[in-house]
């Protein structure tokens, strides 16, 4: 017989509207960021797993998806098994960091784009189909940004993606 | 290595801002590319099983889930022990993400990189001191790079809507 929790599940009614996450919200982001369930109704499935409704298991995913805890639920693919792609940085004097920064944005090649603390102080992930497109990329951000691109590609994967813990 | 066909470049295209969170997922992304939903799920199986999908579920936020803090840290390996070094360094429970990269010399000579998380700057740093001694580097000439702004956080746009698949072949 299967045995419901539903004194860990708060109604909905209640729940926040901010970013902070009830003890039901913590279970589901740690259950399924690996082993999402490849099943027809696979919210309802995660819901049985949760002992909550599957309503509810969208809801929720609703709510933590527009406070922008959750990114998507979806998939992540194996960087550099499709098309070609490459961690880079370049050296932007502070008050252009703006500029250059909304340069590399305007790319839809790339994924990532941080502020860093060091003289290389801007980092991006560049992903492209081709090579040929991938170099094309970089060199036109050299260009707008009028500094050398630093070139970065990944040569092994030591880290196996099961998601993130959350203690 | 494995070439992902036009039937799987249209699902990997119809699915890369994600699932839609309804009752039939599969059946809806299916519909929209002419698969049925079984064909949808056995596609994403076969995907997973041959390793072009790493996995499958929901993808977080670490900031906006508390976790402020990041560092990359890279470190200037012996070519001949990167390898050792690298997965232990992986192996580690609040590291991210963990990469040999090619140097970019002179300036930049390093070629192990990590992602270290964490809710302060101090747990990054404390993890990072249990990191070393761990791996054995407290002696090896290192960069610590704490993120400030993000500027762009998405999923890799490897997929245009609707294009020809043959030019998806994997290297």
């Amino acid at each position: 017989m299967e045995i419901k929790n539903h004194n860990f599940s708060q109604p909905l009614t209640s729940l926040p509207d901010d970013l902070s996450l009830t003890p039901m919200d913590w279970r589901l982001l740690n259950a399924f960021q690996k082993s999402f369930p490849l099943v027809p109704e696979p919210f309802a499935q995660m819901g049985m797993e949760l002992g909550i409704s599957e309503a509810e298991v969208i809801k929720r995913l609703e709510r933590l998806h527009k406070n922008g805890v959750v990114s998507r639920v979806g998939v992540v693919l194996r960087t550099g098994r499709l098309g070609v792609s490459t961690l880079a940085a370049v050296e932007v004097e502070g008050d252009d960091l703006e500029r250059v920064a909304k340069v590399v944005n305007s790319f839809t090649e790339v994924n990532h784009n941080y502020e860093r603390e060091n003289s290389l102080n801007l980092w991006f992930v560049v992903t492209a189909r081709t090579e040929e497109r991938l170099m094309e990329v970089l060199t036109e951000i050299e260009s707008q940004s009028g500094s050398p691109v630093y070139m970065m590609p990944m040569e092994e994967n030591y880290h196996i993606d099961l998601g993130f813990p959350i203690h | 290595m494995r070439i992902v066909n036009k039937k799987e470049a249209d699902l990997l295209a119809a699915i890369q801002g994600g699932f839609p969170l309804t009752s039939r997922p599969f059946q809806e992304i299916g519909r929209e590319i002419g698969l049925s939903e079984a064909d949808v799920i056995a596609s994403l199986a076969d995907l997973t099983q041959s390793g072009i999908i790493k996995r499958i579920g929901i993808i977080v936020r670490h900031r906006e889930l508390g976790f402020k803090a990041n560092a990359m840290v890279v470190w200037d390996i012996p070519d001949n022990m990167v390898t050792v070094i690298g997965r232990r360094v992986g192996e580690m429970d609040f590291v991210t993400l963990c990469y040999r990269r090619r140097r970019s010399l002179p300036r930049w000579p390093y070629n192990l990189y990590c992602m270290i998380h964490g809710r302060e700057r101090s747990e990054v740093l404390e993890n990072l001191a249990t990191l070393e001694s761990c791996c054995g580097l407290e002696e090896v000439s290192k960069q610590v790079l704490f993120s400030q702004r993000r500027f762009k956080q998405q999923g890799a746009g490897y997929f245009p809507k609707r294009v020809s698949s043959n030019q998806f072949a994997s290297k």
